[in-house]
């Protein structure tokens, strides 16, 4: 990465708007626009939430989400930290998006929207902590 | 009963108009016995519980039949899709139903991303949505 920004902030609902603006603002600053900072802004959200929610709020734990922002050949490199219990979102099943509401599960899409509107997702794990690395190129949505 | 709710949600520290973070307006009325929610500005993570709770009320009222106007909705969420969907499982078990009408940009995005367009009957219009 040439250039980075990063933030941390507690992991926390008060926190999730300004995380989100830090990095459509990075990405504006940067050159991109219209639908694909709409879908940087949906994938951030869905992280974002998936994290405050179901690592921090469930198991009691209070701590730090650390983004940074980058980008690399064009493209928004964006990695998002959090110290909560291991979480691969490549673990989660997609959900049926063919089955009727009957059988429709409620939850599940949110994972499956950042694996779509993003061009590139990677996870790891390392030092206790979760880094999920989400990769916008700057070029029309689909 | 039918009116108008509005969520506005502030940065917590600076409160000026430009550091609007998120916004919904609901309005709701009724026509040719159906309840039609406008629904304007964000379904997001934080405002979805009250666009949940305002569809909740009118069917606890008996309403059965809703069109939901998205044509004011700039986005939505997995959250927001959630009260959707939450809200038509209840509607499918009384023989109620839900209709859609005005989806644009980012918003129809994510209706066909998830399947939603295939599930739910969708106008381009409120006019057709009513026909």
């Amino acid at each position: 990465m040439a250039t980075s920004s990063s933030v941390a902030l507690p992991g926390a609902m008060d926190s999730l708007y300004t995380l989100i603006r830090f990095v459509t603002s990075y990405a504006g600053e940067h050159g991109f626009a219209g639908e694909k900072i709409s879908a940087i802004e949906l994938a951030l959200e869905e992280v974002l939430v998936n994290i405050i929610k179901h690592t921090y709020e469930e198991s009691g734990l209070q701590d730090l989400i650390e983004i940074n922002c980058g980008t690399d050949a064009g493209s928004l490199v964006i990695e998002i930290i959090d110290s909560g219990k291991p979480f691969d979102i490549f673990s989660v099943r997609e959900p049926d998006i063919y089955a009727d509401i009957d059988e429709r599960q409620i939850g599940g899409l949110g994972i499956f929207f950042v694996k779509k509107l993003m061009d590139d997702v990677r996870y790891r794990r390392e030092d206790g902590r979760n880094i999920l690395t989400l990769v916008a190129k700057n070029t029309p949505s689909q | 009963m039918t009116g108008k709710t509005i969520l506005l949600i502030l940065h917590p520290k600076i409160s000026e108009e430009k550091y609007l973070i998120t916004f919904m307006e609901i309005d709701a009325a009724k026509e040719n016995n159906k309840v039609i929610v406008s629904v304007k500005g964000k379904i997001d993570a934080v405002t979805a519980p009250e666009f949940e709770k305002t569809l909740a009320d009118f069917i606890v009222q008996g309403e059965k039949s809703f069109l939901l106007n998205f044509s004011g909705l700039e986005y939505i969420s997995s959250a927001g899709l959630r009260s959707i969907l939450f809200t038509a499982k209840q509607l499918k078990s009384k023989s109620g139903n839900m209709i859609f009408c005005g989806l644009k940009g980012p918003v129809r995005d994510v209706f066909k991303i998830s399947g939603f367009d295939t599930i739910f009957k969708i106008y381009n219009t409120r006019e057709e949505a009513l026909k």
